[in-house]
C-alpha cells in the first residue's frame, strides 16, 4: 500500500478509465441532465458520495459476510439491495436534516440506485482487490478510494458536458440531431480526447 | 392471436428499448465491440427480461405497493445471478469478454423499466410476449450497433474478414466508436421519422 498505488487508482479511475466515456456506466443520467450545469453539479456530487459510501459498504459485505460464508454468487442481489437501501436511508435522513439540500438533490436521489455507475464501482472494487476470495492487502482503502475517483471522474464528465450544452442551446443544430443525437456524438468526441490519456497506463 | 402478437411486436420497431425508449444503454454501448459479445450480451438480457417479466406478473398482487422497487430489484437479480452462473459454467470466454456488464444487467433499466411499466399491470401471458419483444429488439439493435463497429473498425463480422485488403478505422472499436454510431443512428432514425410525418 504505497502512494504509488493510490496515484494509479486516480489517474485511471478518473482519466484513463473514466466511468462515462471510457466505461459508459452511468450514461443515460449523463445525457439526462446534463443539460444545465447546476442539476448536472447536484447530480454528480451525489452520485460521488454513493459511491463512495456505497463501495466502503459493499466491500465490508463482502469480506466480512459472503466471503467467510462461501456465499460469493449472491454478490449481486446483495449488493444492489444494500445500495437501495442506502440511497432511501441517505434521501430519508437529507429531508430530514436539510430541506434546501433535499430541494437541491432530492430528485436525483432515487434515480441514483439504478445509476449502473454505483454498482458498477462495488463490482469492479471486488474483481481488482479481490484475488481468489482473498482481500489484497489495503484492499479495503483503495475501494474506498476508488468510488471517490469514480465519482470524481463522473463529475469531470458530467460538467464538461453540460458546460458544452449549454452553449449548445444558442447554436442553429439541425432537428433531427437535437439534443440526444448531437449529445452521443459530442461524448464520442470528449471520449475521444480522453483517449489521450491512455499512454498513463501503468 | 394479432393483439397478442402486436404486445410481442412493439418492442422491435415502434417502443424498440434502445433507439426509442433510450433504455439500457451502458451495456449496448459498452459489450457492442463484436456481434458475438453484441448477441450473446441480448440473449442474457432477454432471459432476465422474461423470467423477471414473468415472476412479476405472477405476484404483483401480492407484492405491497410500497416495497414494489425493492421486490422487483430481487427478482430482476435472481435472474442475473442465474444467467452468471449458466455463463461462467458453459461459456467462460464470453462471460470474460462481457466482464462487469453480466451483474450490470440488474440496473439495465429496460428490466427494471418493464417490470414497472409493464409486468405490473398486465397477465402473465402478454408480460411474457412483452418481455420477448422487448427483449429481441434490444438484441436486434445490439446487432446492428456491433455489426457497424465491428465490420468499420476491424473489418470482420462474426470474427470472419470480410473484405480483403480494407484498412480497418480502428476508432470505432474503441469506446468513443460505440457513441459516435449510437449518436448518427439516432440522428439518422430521426431523419426517416420526420420525412414520414
Amino acid at each position: 500500500m504505497t502512494l504509488a498505488h493510490f496515484l494509479t487508482i486516480f489517474i485511471s479511475a478518473v482519466f484513463v478509465y473514466n466511468v462515462i466515456l471510457s466505461r459508459f456506466l452511468g450514461l443515460c443520467s449523463f445525457i439526462a441532465i446534463s443539460k444545465q450545469t447546476k442539476p448536472a453539479l447536484a447530480m454528480s456530487l451525489a452520485v460521488m458520495f454513493v459511491t463512495t459510501m456505497s463501495s466502503i459498504i459493499t466491500w465490508l459485505i463482502y469480506r466480512f459476510l459472503l466471503v467467510p460464508f462461501n456465499l460469493e454468487y449472491l454478490r449481486t442481489i446483495s449488493f444492489i439491495l444494500v445500495i437501495a437501501t442506502f440511497v432511501q436511508f441517505v434521501e430519508m435522513v437529507i429531508r430530514k436534516i436539510s430541506p434546501p439540500m433535499y430541494r437541491f438533490f432530492g430528485i436525483y436521489l432515487p434515480l441514483i440506485t439504478v445509476n449502473c455507475a454505483v454498482l458498477g464501482v462495488a463490482v469492479l472494487n471486488i474483481d481488482m482487490f479481490f484475488i481468489n476470495g482473498k482481500a489484497v492487502q489495503g484492499s479495503f482503502y483503495y475501494s474506498a478510494f476508488q468510488g471517490i475517483c469514480v465519482g470524481l471522474g463522473y463529475t469531470l464528465a458530467m460538467l464538461l458536458m453540460s458546460g458544452i450544452r449549454e452553449r449548445l442551446e444558442l447554436c442553429n443544430v439541425p432537428k433531427a440531431v437535437k439534443d440526444f443525437p448531437l449529445g452521443f456524438v459530442i461524448a464520442a468526441i470528449m471520449s475521444l480526447s480522453f483517449l489521450g490519456f491512455n499512454g498513463f497506463k501503468f | 392471436m394479432k393483439r397478442l402478437f402486436g404486445e410481442f411486436l412493439k418492442g422491435i420497431i415502434r417502443e424498440n428499448p434502445t433507439f426509442v425508449l433510450l433504455l439500457g444503454l451502458c451495456p449496448t454501448l459498452a459489450v457492442s465491440v463484436t456481434v458475438i459479445n453484441g448477441i450473446g450480451m441480448g440473449i442474457a438480457a432477454t432471459f432476465v427480461l422474461l423470467g423477471s417479466n414473468i415472476i412479476i406478473a405472477m405476484i404483483k398482487n401480492t407484492i405491497p405497493e410500497r416495497v414494489r422497487i425493492p421486490c422487483y430489484i430481487v427478482v430482476i437479480a435472481t435472474f442475473v445471478t442465474i444467467t452468471e452462473l449458466l455463463m461462467k459454467a458453459y461459456s467462460p470466454a464470453l462471460n470474460r469478454a462481457l466482464g462487469i456488464y453480466v451483474p450490470l444487467i440488474v440496473v439495465n433499466c429496460i428490466v427494471l423499466g418493464r417490470a414497472e411499466a409493464y409486468a405490473s399491470k398486465n397477465s402473465v401471458k402478454n408480460s411474457f410476449l412483452d418481455g420477448l419483444g422487448m427483449g429481441v429488439g434490444f438484441t436486434l439493435a445490439l446487432i446492428l450497433i456491433s455489426g457497424i463497429r465491428e465490420f468499420l473498425g476491424a473489418g470482420k463480422l462474426m470474427g470472419q474478414t470480410i473484405v480483403k485488403g480494407f484498412e480497418p478505422a480502428f476508432v470505432l472499436g474503441m469506446p468513443s466508436g460505440a457513441l459516435l454510431v449510437i449518436g448518427l443512428l439516432l440522428g439518422f432514425f430521426n431523419v426517416l421519422k420526420n420525412r414520414k410525418t
